[in-house]
């Protein structure tokens, strides 16, 4: 840089000692001035095209649970992407404690993926996390899989009642989003 | 540029005379695609791929300004304002049918002339930098494409754009925020369609600036040709202008049969039956794929299933797709073999059409579902592509015995070739181009 180029000349006292003009000063300084300014000209360049103060209003989502039996699994819609909720039976929760750990592709138990006490409400998103399809098992009478959990029709992952993937080419379990029970019969998503 | 005995330019009248002072567009057109522009007498019909690829860029560019006049960018009315388009637009039907196709029509263009140009030869030296702007344009072609075919918001739009945008998602750590960032969301949606719209709309005029930039780049070494023999003497060349305007524009007739049959008999034949489904991110078709054009690289992204050390399975596939297309990049430092043409060297040319064969199957795996066999005959395909670029062409290179090349173009021509008395290039005077040397 030229800053630290070494000038000859001795006219001006300023030069003496560390070697940097003071005509390097104001270079640096002239050049540095705009290209903070450009700099923050980037940021609304690039950051408008994160999502919008109304897409991330509809980030989160308030799901009544009430009509939803055991046994049944709704699909809702979070952030564009299905959601799927489901009361698990007694029969199925036990189904899923059984599994030994290892087993499993992405080692996790059922307690891992529900919250304490509300462990009969799975909620995962529908997106299977091989290539992004929706699985089947969410709505009555369609294929469950092997393992009685959900089945995606696209690369024949199987994930079973605790929505871990079983077998198949799909490399994690159905992913668990945050959420919050705001009641017994109320949660809130995201 | 080019050849000391390119025709001159000179304006005949009054007004081409007031312009040449001023603005010398005229002499720029001449020049560049006219009698002053003396080209290889024996260029053979792969090489009108050029022309037509560039034709074919100016019908998407035309149409799609009109289609832009009666589309709109919204994920609610998307889909409609398509059907409006389909439906109720006078000749909107021909106008959708000819942008869509069209792309189609860009594409095969486009591969034509860079299997052409992989055949010859034509990225050695002197002409790197034409090949590397050609490829910069078939990767703006694509990005083009893949943000026009999210458009008309059907099935295959929406998970075409999720499963693409995806694989940037398999990028570690910073993978989803840079999704979320493109998409304006978290799947696609408005946000993610209208700027998508903006781009495909603004790449095409990029594209037609690479363009001229590539020949711009043509014109300083000229075109080369089949022998892949370099120009010696003016009896090697003939005008641009009339000897391939016309046959170009030969060429150019059969293209737009070829086109025309596709737009009016089998408009929806390289489309897909699912995108007539209006978007619906809570249902997956049953077996997304790209366009055709993609197919070979979808198969490369597919084929790889096992993690590689520490690199997951789906991160591989997504580098071995991109390093599919850049490696291709790489030909003219890859191939350091003097010769140009395939014509002249056995080995590489049996190898090149394994690689066409490979591309095929490649081709055919990529608009089939993901199970086996396709798999393992994509990997096998894989395999062969790069080792192709990588292994093939630089052994090849330094160990093939090629044939002998003729002493001149006009001797691969003519059987023989004698010198003849010089051109008359300093004054011509009459309108015609430049007489041709009479052998």
């Amino acid at each position: 840089m030229a800053a630290v180029e070494h000038s000859e000349g001795a006219h001006a006292p300023a030069e003496a000692g560390d070697g940097i003009r003071r005509r390097d000063f104001i270079n640096l300084a002239a050049v540095s001035f705009p290209a903070m300014g450009v700099g923050a000209v980037l940021i609304p360049l690039i950051n408008n095209m994160n999502p919008s103060a109304d897409v991330l209003a509809l980030s989160s989502i308030d799901v009544d649970l009430t009509p939803i039996q055991a046994g049944q699994a709704i699909k809702a819609e979070w952030r564009k992407q299905p959601m799927f909720i489901r009361h698990l039976t007694a029969g199925e929760i036990e189904a899923a404690n059984a599994v030994d750990m290892g087993e499993l592709r992405d080692p996790e138990s059922l307690a891992d993926r529900t919250k304490p006490e509300h462990q009969q409400w799975l909620i995962t998103l529908g997106v299977c996390t091989h290539l992004g399809c929706v699985p089947l098992g969410a709505a009555e009478g369609e294929n469950k899989g092997e393992f009685g959990g959900y089945f995606c029709p696209c690369h024949g992952s199987h994930y079973d009642t605790a929505g871990r993937i079983r077998k198949g080419p799909a490399p994690l379990n159905l992913e668990v989003p945050e959420y919050e029970f705001m009641s017994d019969t109320s949660v809130r998503i995201g | 540029m080019s050849f000391p005995w390119a025709q001159q330019y000179e304006p005949k009248n009054g007004f081409t005379k007031w312009m040449d002072s001023r603005l010398p567009i005229f002499r720029l057109v001449h020049g560049a695609v006219g009698p002053g522009y003396p080209v290889p007498r024996n260029l053979n019909y792969f090489w009108n791929f050029g022309v037509l690829a560039g034709f074919a860029l100016m019908v998407q560019i035309v149409t799609g300004i009109i289609l832009a006049m009666h589309y709109r960018a919204d994920g609610a009315i998307a889909f409609a304002s398509v059907e409006h388009i389909m439906r109720n637009v006078n000749e909107g039907w021909f106008l959708r049918y000819a942008h869509a196709n069209g792309a189609s029509f860009f594409f095969i263009a486009m591969y034509i002339h860079i299997g052409r140009n992989i055949y010859y030869g034509s990225y050695k030296a002197p002409r790197e930098m034409v090949f590397l702007l050609g490829m910069v344009i078939y990767l703006l072609a694509m990005a083009t494409a893949f943000m026009g075919y999210v458009l008309p918001w059907g099935q295959m739009s929406f998970w075409g754009a999720k499963v693409i945008t995806g694989l940037i998602g398999a990028i570690p750590f910073v993978g989803e925020s840079i999704q979320t960032w493109l998409l304006g969301g978290f799947a696609p949606d408005t946000a993610a369609l209208n700027r998508f719209f903006s781009l495909h709309y603004l790449l095409p005029f990029v594209i037609a600036g690479v363009v001229i930039l590539h020949i711009w780049a043509l014109h300083i070494p000229g075109s080369g040709n089949p022998t892949g023999v370099d120009v010696k003497s003016p009896q090697d060349t003939v005008p641009f202008h009339p000897y391939y305007t016309a046959k170009d524009g030969f060429g150019l007739g059969v293209y737009l049969i070829a086109f025309a049959i596709m737009v009016f008999f089998l408009p929806n034949a390289l489309g897909h039956a699912d995108n007539y489904i209006e978007a619906n991110p809570l249902s997956t078709p049953a077996h997304i794929v790209p366009e055709w054009y993609y197919y070979p690289f979808y198969a490369i992204l597919r084929s790889f299933t096992s993690d590689f050390f520490f690199i997951e399975a789906k991160l591989m596939g997504v580098i071995a797709m991109f390093s599919a297309i850049l490696v291709v990049f790489l030909l003219p430092w890859l191939d350091n073999s003097p010769v140009r043409s395939a014509n002249y060297r056995p080995k590489f040319r049996m190898f090149f059409y394994i690689w066409l064969v490979d591309l095929v199957v490649l081709f055919y795996c990529g608009g089939m579902p993901a199970e086996e066999p396709y798999v393992m005959i994509s990997q096998i395909a894989t395999a062969y592509y790069f080792s192709f670029f990588l292994i093939i062409i630089p052994v090849l290179a330094k160990i093939e015995r090629t044939t002998p090349l003729p002493n001149s173009i006009t001797e691969s021509v003519l059987g023989h070739d004698e010198p003849v008395a010089p051109v008359a290039t300093t004054k011509s005077t009459s309108g015609d181009p430049s007489p041709q040397p009479a052998v």
